[in-house]
């Protein structure tokens, strides 16, 4: 290797950051800060999904209750303080929709994606730092508008649409007559979805761009960290499958607003009246609604991916770091990541099982489905592969990523019994699949992020998090959604239907009813662990440990530059990779690692007798 | 100011774990060894264009393609689907963006040759031409809508007011993307980058534009000549 190329690469471009605050914090180009800006957003998001899910779990376990304070809330909803089973019903789909798209959608690809992926494969920023600040912003606008849907159905006894995070059609489609939920509120619901959709692609199609193009000299794709391919892998799956969820939405919309019939069946009697016999409810011929379902489902199964894949690209990324040891089998964990990806796109059927499909196509998608067990278990394996005979290092993000992997292999194991089409038709309906996808889509990809939280926090504002508070966040978390979810499926397989407000009219589940309880006070104590959470955020904002650049002895790109890195990233300098990503015990290295921009020095051994990182490797000093 | 740690003993093992053992620098593919490198960068900061524009157009073709699955469902699963007449001034708007398309290649070429007044003229041309193509497809609209048939007439009249709506969009996007092109065209762009650059966002923007011309004619042929 020559010496030029290192002289061409110390050549030091700066770009100054801008100065005036809207364009430095606000209408930012910088995907640092956008990162941070999604981030935000999401735990804005999430505060309101969590409320929800406490709302609804009080309803299930105290039913008949007054909480006056919801009455004064929420007098249509809740008159007197009593919920309705509309109201209920509106905070499932709220529930849903803001905490998949605007949460487990946002955080973990928007949020950490857009603000570690151009540092670890040493880019200066994004390739279209203008689109990616329109995906933020457009994004924001899908926020809004979908709270917007929570006030206009106020009037109406919900707080928002009634649909479920699914939407089916013909329920769906066909307007105010179908009664509460069915209004404006839902009209705004598609639109939000569908202008979320446009921010999502704006994004995707910045990453993919970004990795392809704007590699620094030295990262083969083979040489990237496992958080960049599964970064990259989520915008592939973002990129083919959020297309369709648009265009179904679109033809939802036209169903609802402009009396076409691509969901609704002819011959519909709805609210006592039949189809065209008012003018408030139009005549409709011929549609279908499973159409919808497929639509749905094929945007449907890879979003689940899309929010688990970077929480698998973070675990991997920490479990490696703090265990001291490469990943186990790196190649593995890749081509993993993209079956996985891959053939997220052929099992969208298994959601569909009971809408009457063919045994034959059921049969298909449950051998496909099953067959994503092979990646998993791939992946699982490499996991415990890393930890294996290493001398662990329990800091909180670590803690974090071993409860990814307890959490995956707990939810997933699940999902080999529920992509059987003849165990699915019993189940599907019932508190099982609820139990199943809160596991592994849900909690899982939040432990993926919090770990990333805990991870990169030193990185992006250049101070440690509590590790005491940090650990306490984590016990309590842990057990507190083991003991929500596991009765969860006790009760599925008793079977308790999902989606009721409250059991009371039925005998046999009465006997659940102090299981019922437990779960939501565990619940509620989780949630209120998770002040901690938010405390610790903004308490090591101000007071927590000054980090170094490098405070977890980590080898990747992120961890060369300051902490927080200049606005370019790497201060004008380019850095060049010589080495994979998880180079940990390294036999001879003075530090049991090796940082990705050490010359190797066989090919290097001037360099390195001259002092490495004297400016050339893109170290500053 | 933060450095990190770096070693200054030989090391014994040098490639580990998560690698892909001992390959020199490529980083995206391109060359960067021949101490060329300033051309390499400028290369690959004008190629995310071109890049950029391929993945769009798989996320666009995805949705297309599964409206074309909507269509050939309703078509299949149902018996109100009536197949329209077709509005002859299709052929026409057929006949307009195959030659903007045309009109516009031209364009890039005369870009490429550095001839920047007939890239110019062409793109010009080119935009009047889309223009013509939405009047025309506007045309159609307007002849189906005096025979009384709107969007919820029966399912082939919304597949063809949806399918060409969202075919228009995409082509008022490409009329901006050229009217854009044609105010920044200017003589004698200082330096190499801005250069590769505008060539790069030519030729994505004419990628785009074939690959609306494409997309017509495959809607039309779905639309008209296909059946269930």
């Amino acid at each position: 290797m020559s010496g030029e190329t290192h002289e061409t690469h110390g050549a030091v471009h700066r770009h100054e950051p801008p100065t005036s605050f809207i364009r430095k914090y606000i209408f930012s180009l910088d995907h640092k800060v956008i990162g941070i800006q999604y981030i935000i957003l999401a735990l804005t998001a999430v505060l309101v999904g969590m409320t929800m899910s406490v709302l609804m779990r009080m309803n299930l376990s105290w039913p008949g209750t007054n909480w006056p304070i919801l009455g004064t809330l929420f007098p249509g909803g809740a008159p007197g303080g009593m919920m309705t089973p509309e109201f209920y019903l509106s905070l499932v789909t709220m529930h849903g929709t803001i905490m998949v798209f605007f949460v487990l959608t946002t955080a973990p690809q928007g949020g950490f994606g857009n603000y570690f992926l151009p540092i670890q494969i040493g880019a200066e920023d994004m390739a279209f730092p203008v689109l990616n600040m329109l995906s933020f912003w457009v994004t924001l606008v899908g926020f809004i508008v979908i709270l917007a849907a929570i006030f206009f159905s106020g009037a109406e006894s919900t707080i928002g649409p009634i649909g479920g995070w699914t939407g089916y059609a013909p329920l769906s489609a066909l307007g105010q007559i179908a009664g509460p939920g069915q209004g404006m509120g839902l009209n705004l619901w598609i639109i939000s979805i569908a202008i979320f959709c446009v921010g999502s692609l704006l994004g995707a199609l910045n990453f993919i761009t970004t990795l392809l193009n704007m590699r620094a000299p030295g990262m083969s794709l083979m040489r990237m960290p496992l958080t960049c391919w599964a970064w990259f892998t989520t915008a592939v799956l973002a990129l083919l499958s959020f297309p369709v969820l648009l265009g179904g939405g679109v033809l939802l919309l036209l169903d609802r607003t402009a009396g076409t019939s691509f969901f609704i069946p002819g011959g519909l009697y709805v609210s006592g009246v039949l189809s065209g016999t008012s003018p408030n409810f139009p005549i409709h011929t011929g549609g279908s609604p499973i159409l919808w379902q497929h639509l749905f489902w094929f945007f449907g199964h890879p979003e689940v991916y899309i929010a688990i894949l970077p929480g698998m690209g973070a675990t991997s990324h920490i479990l490696s770091t703090f265990a001291r040891k490469p990943v186990f089998g790196y190649r593995a964990m890749v081509f993993a990541i993209f079956a996985i990806g891959l053939l997220g796109f052929f099992v969208w059927g298994h959601h569909m099982f009971i809408s009457g499909m063919s045994p034959y196509s059921a049969m298909t998608f449950s051998i496909l489905t099953l067959s994503i067990g092979v990646p998993s278990a791939v992946k699982t394996f490499n996991w415990l592969g890393t930890l294996w005979g290493a001398r662990i290092r329990f800091a909180t993000p670590m803690l974090f990523a071993i409860g990814f992997v307890s959490l995956f292999v707990a939810g997933g194991i699940t999902g080999l019994v529920l992509g059987q089409s003849s165990l699915d038709l019993p189940m599907h309906d019932t508190y099982f699949v609820t139990a199943h996808f809160h596991l592994v889509m849900g909690v899982a990809s939040i432990f993926g992020m919090f770990a990333a939280t805990y991870f990169w926090f030193p990185k992006m504002f250049g101070r440690m998090m509590n590790e005491r508070m940090g650990q306490i966040h984590f016990w309590v978390t842990f057990i507190g959604v083991y003991c929500i979810f596991v009765p969860m499926h006790t009760m599925g397989i008793v079977g308790m239907p999902r989606r009721f407000a409250q059991f009371t009219e039925y005998e046999f589940l009465a006997k659940l009813h102090p299981l019922v309880v437990f779960v939501s006070i565990a619940a509620i104590l989780t949630v209120i662990a998770q002040i901690i959470f938010y405390f610790n955020l903004i308490w090591s904002l101000f007071k927590g440990k000054k980090a170094g650049a490098n405070p977890w002895e980590a080898t990747t790109l992120e961890w060369i530059t300051d902490s927080p890195p200049p606005h370019d990233n790497f201060a004008g300098v380019i850095p060049t990779v010589y080495r994979g990503s998880y180079e940990f015990a390294v036999p001879g290295a003075p530090n049991d690692y090796l940082m990705q921009t050490e010359p190797d020095p066989g090919e290097e051994g001037v360099r390195v007798t001259e002092g490495a990182g004297n400016g050339h490797n893109g170290h500053r000093h | 100011m933060a450095t990190t740690v770096t070693g200054t003993k030989p090391l014994i093992k040098t490639s580990f774990g998560g690698g892909a053992g001992r390959r020199g620098p490529n980083g995206n593919g391109l060359p960067k060894r021949n101490g060329d490198h300033a051309a390499s960068r400028l290369q690959s900061s004008a190629n995310r264009y071109r890049i950029g524009m391929w993945v769009a157009l798989a996320s666009i073709l995805m949705m297309f393609t599964a409206l074309t699955s909507a269509y050939i469902v309703r078509a299949g699963s149902s018996s109100d689907w009536q197949t329209l007449a077709m509005p002859r001034v299709l052929w026409l708007s057929t006949a307009l963006i195959l030659i903007s398309s045309g009109t516009l290649e031209f364009g890039r070429r005369n870009l490429k040759a550095a001839y920047l007044n007939s890239h110019k003229t062409w793109l010009m041309a080119a935009m009047a031409i889309g223009f013509a193509f939405l009047a025309s497809q506007l045309f159609a609209w307007r002849q189906l809508a005096q025979q009384g048939i709107y969007v919820s007439s029966n399912p082939h009249s919304s597949f063809f007011y949806l399918l060409t709506a969202t075919h228009g969009v995409h082509l008022v996007g490409g009329l901006l993307a050229l009217l854009f092109m044609f105010l920044r065209a200017r003589p004698a762009e200082a330096n190499a980058l801005a250069v590769a650059k505008r060539q790069a966002a030519v030729d994505a923007v004419t990628i785009y534009w074939h690959f609306l011309a494409i997309l017509w004619i495959y809607l039309f042929v779905l639309l008209f000549f296909w059946h269930s």
